[in-house]
């Protein structure tokens, strides 16, 4: 497009458009961003991707390695996986599987499996994959090996998924509201509001947190349902993780509560609670979108921690945490290493909301720099 | 300079107080108190508590009064260094912790330092060569220091070692100098351990330093007064050393107060997974066995160490940085 045309495109461009096309240009944060969407979509339709009932174990299937998925056969686009022949290791007596690739096992799209609602309402019992419902009950795939009790990691990685994933949503909608509320007041009042405010602020951000969490997850009631504990460590997580959101909101209030349209809507006699929820949140609303996405986070970690510790969710509860608690013994990690696999979407998951919020941060003020 | 410091150490001293609620809060928490769970420990042990010992422990502890009543017994009693009994250990509270705590600040102040040591040389090369070969290395490093919590980094390091060197890397002292007294050898020893756990605490702080000091010092590196002292004639390296790194320097140093909580806490997790003598596993025993006065302890104490550090770390601030020091006096 020309420069001139460029131009005029951007004068009459809405605020939104502006940062849209600004969000843009940041390839990293457009990549993150649909990294992200992707973990959603894996939330929502977690029993659909997952192949076998996550709670159902075994002991004969003990720690089996992963079985990676070979697309052809012969040349032939045949998707299977080979069969694991387990025997003792002479020395140690443990059990230890092979690949044995006389033996492929087809897989099917669209197989039967265990029957869940997908989306919470539809019955249905198909999976993305699966493999013959009448093989014998040996031949089943493990993309990613399974744990201890003979469970499947790659199914239970998709609930924990669910699991993780919706704590930290929660969590930050929760510390949201606590920040906006308390760094609204504290920007828009100032005084002696504000001055409590800010020193609540510093005092909660000289404490460590990580004792004090365990310390709240660890006197929760044993005999809580997994529900009771979920929105319990919500609420842990997201009563220290307010503060940063609390700083931004209230450096936004500083900053335009002098703007010329603020000033104006109070001269024609708009209410305050017009003035801030009509004229200076949407205002500053790409701003607190952006500082939510950054503080995301730190809410997956904090509740990966707690529950890697033993203090957060507790099994039969599936989440990232729960399924490294696994992980914790390096004996049995050099053993079976695919055991650590579950720290991979952590990462993943945390790099992406860091640059998608990085991205979002830098367009949310379009005119900048 | 004193109206700074001291009004530091008020918002210090509020902090201390909200910790020691919280940290009595915690302690009140479980069900049932203590004088009761102490009876049952000591039945179960086959040694009985006699009514009267019972009743004193009750006034002692002021239970059955309202809770400030006996939040301020608890501290009274605390200010005496008396903390308590740990049902599991049956010990004073204080003996149970004993040299964990110090290792804990050991190790704590030996991941700053290495934050430091790491971030400053490395913020100045990242800014000074930009977009090169260096500076991304640098930058993808920072990313993956921010993006794994450090108790996988643990773990993963944990793993390599093992099956890499098939060494186990994990603990603060070799097996033979576990339970040895103090001596010039085993501190030798314990600085041999040291940079693992350390540089596992200090990455994700490290890359947050590295990304301040380079953004500092490029923001700088533009100004007319760079342009001066380099048309002096000026060494390149002295043109960066003397003028716009310690300019850069300032906001890099105020973040200190932030780091040091964020590395105790990391301390606690880091602890369990590499199998450290600090308090981090004391603190997970005591939660998980709900012996409350050696966990509110902990929790007590860590605080009240954090915001001493950065308390000290203020004034040392103040000290570096005549800004500071010359604002409102």
């Amino acid at each position: 497009m020309a420069p001139v045309a460029d131009e005029q495109r951007i004068f009459v461009a809405s605020q939104w458009q502006l940062m849209w096309w600004r969000f843009r240009k940041h390839r990293v944060a457009v990549a993150s961003g649909i990294v992200v969407v992707g973990f959603y979509l894996a939330v929502l339709g977690a029993d659909f991707l997952a192949y076998s009932d996550p709670n159902a174990s075994e002991a004969q299937r003990s720690l089996m390695p992963p079985q990676p998925i070979h697309w052809f056969d012969e040349g032939r686009f045949r998707p299977h996986v080979y069969g694991l022949k387990g025997a003792r290791d002479p020395q140690t007596f443990k059990r230890v599987y092979r690949p044995d690739p006389e033996q492929k096992i087809p897989i099917r799209f669209f197989a039967e499996g265990f029957e869940y609602r997908f989306l919470g309402v539809i019955p249905m019992t198909r999976h993305l994959i699966g493999v013959d419902p009448g093989l014998d009950a040996a031949k089943t795939i493990f993309l990613l090996g399974t744990d201890v009790q003979g469970r499947d990691l790659w199914s239970r990685l998709m609930f924990g998924t669910r699991i993780s994933l919706t704590i930290g949503l929660l969590g930050v909608t929760m510390s949201l509201v606590l920040g906006v509320v308390l760094g609204g007041l504290s920007g828009f009042y100032g005084g002696i509001a504000d001055t409590v405010i800010q020193r609540v602020i510093e005092i909660l951000r000289s404490i460590p947190t990580i004792p004090l969490w365990m310390g709240l997850a660890a006197a929760l009631p044993r005999d809580w349902t997994i529900l009771q504990v979920y929105f319990a460590i919500t609420i842990i997580i997201s009563l220290l993780g307010w503060t940063e959101l609390a700083r931004v909101v209230r450096g936004r209030f500083l900053a335009l509560r002098e703007e010329d349209f603020v000033v104006s809507a109070r001269l024609v006699g708009c209410s305050q609670m017009r003035t801030i929820f009509v004229h200076m949140v949407p205002s500053f609303m790409s701003h607190i979108i952006a500082a939510t996405t950054l503080a995301l986070p730190a809410m997956i970690i904090s509740e990966t921690a707690l529950s890697f510790l033993g203090l957060g969710l507790r099994p039969p509860a599936i989440s990232w945490g729960v399924l490294l608690q696994q992980a914790q013994n390096v004996q049995t990690v050099a053993i079976s290493p695919w055991l650590m696999l579950p720290a991979v979407p952590v990462i993943v998951a945390v790099m992406a909301f860091n640059f998608l919020g990085d991205g979002l941060r830098d367009a949310a003020d379009p005119y900048g720099r | 300079m004193l109206a700074y410091i001291g009004r530091r150490a008020v918002l210090a001293i509020f902090t201390v107080w909200a910790i020691s609620v919280l940290a009595f809060a915690i302690i009140q928490l479980p069900p049932g108190d203590y004088v009761t769970s102490y009876i049952a420990q000591m039945a179960s042990m086959g040694s009985v508590v006699t009514d009267e010992e019972a009743q004193s422990l009750r006034i002692q502890y002021g239970l059955g009064q309202p809770i400030y009543v006996q939040y301020f017994k608890w501290v009274k009693l605390i200010a005496w260094g008396n903390f308590g009994m740990s049902m599991e250990w049956r010990r004073p509270v204080t003996e149970v912790i004993g040299e964990r705590l110090w290792l804990t600040i050991v190790v704590s102040v030996a991941a700053l330092i290495l934050t430091w040591a790491l971030a400053l040389p490395i913020g100045i090369y990242s800014a000074v060569r930009q977009y090169s070969v260096g500076d991304y290395l640098a930058t993808f490093v920072g990313f993956i220091g921010l993006a794994v919590p450090n108790f996988l980094l643990a773990l993963v390091i944990l793993y390599l070692g093992f099956v890499l060197f098939n060494a186990h890397i994990g603990g603060l002292f070799s097996p033979e100098l576990q339970d040895a007294p103090w001596s010039l050898a085993r501190v030798w020893d314990l600085l041999k351990h040291l940079p693992i756990p350390a540089l596992i605490l200090g990455l994700a702080g490290t890359a947050q330093q590295i990304r301040i000091m380079r953004a500092n010092l490029l923001d700088e590196l533009g100004k007319p007064y760079v342009v001066t002292a380099r048309s002096k004639g000026l060494a390149e390296a002295r043109v960066i050393v003397k003028y716009p790194v310690r300019v850069a320097l300032n906001p890099f140093a105020s973040t200190i107060g932030y780091t040091l909580p964020y590395i105790v806490s990391g301390s606690i997790i880091v602890s369990l997974v590499l199998g450290l003598p600090t308090v981090g596993p004391l603190l997970l025993k005591a939660l998980i066995a709900q012996d409350m006065f050696l966990a509110g302890t902990i929790v007590l104490l860590l605080g009240v160490m954090t915001v001493i550090g950065t308390l000290v770390s203020d004034i040392l601030l103040v000290w570096i940085d005549p800004r500071i020091r010359l604002e409102d006096t």
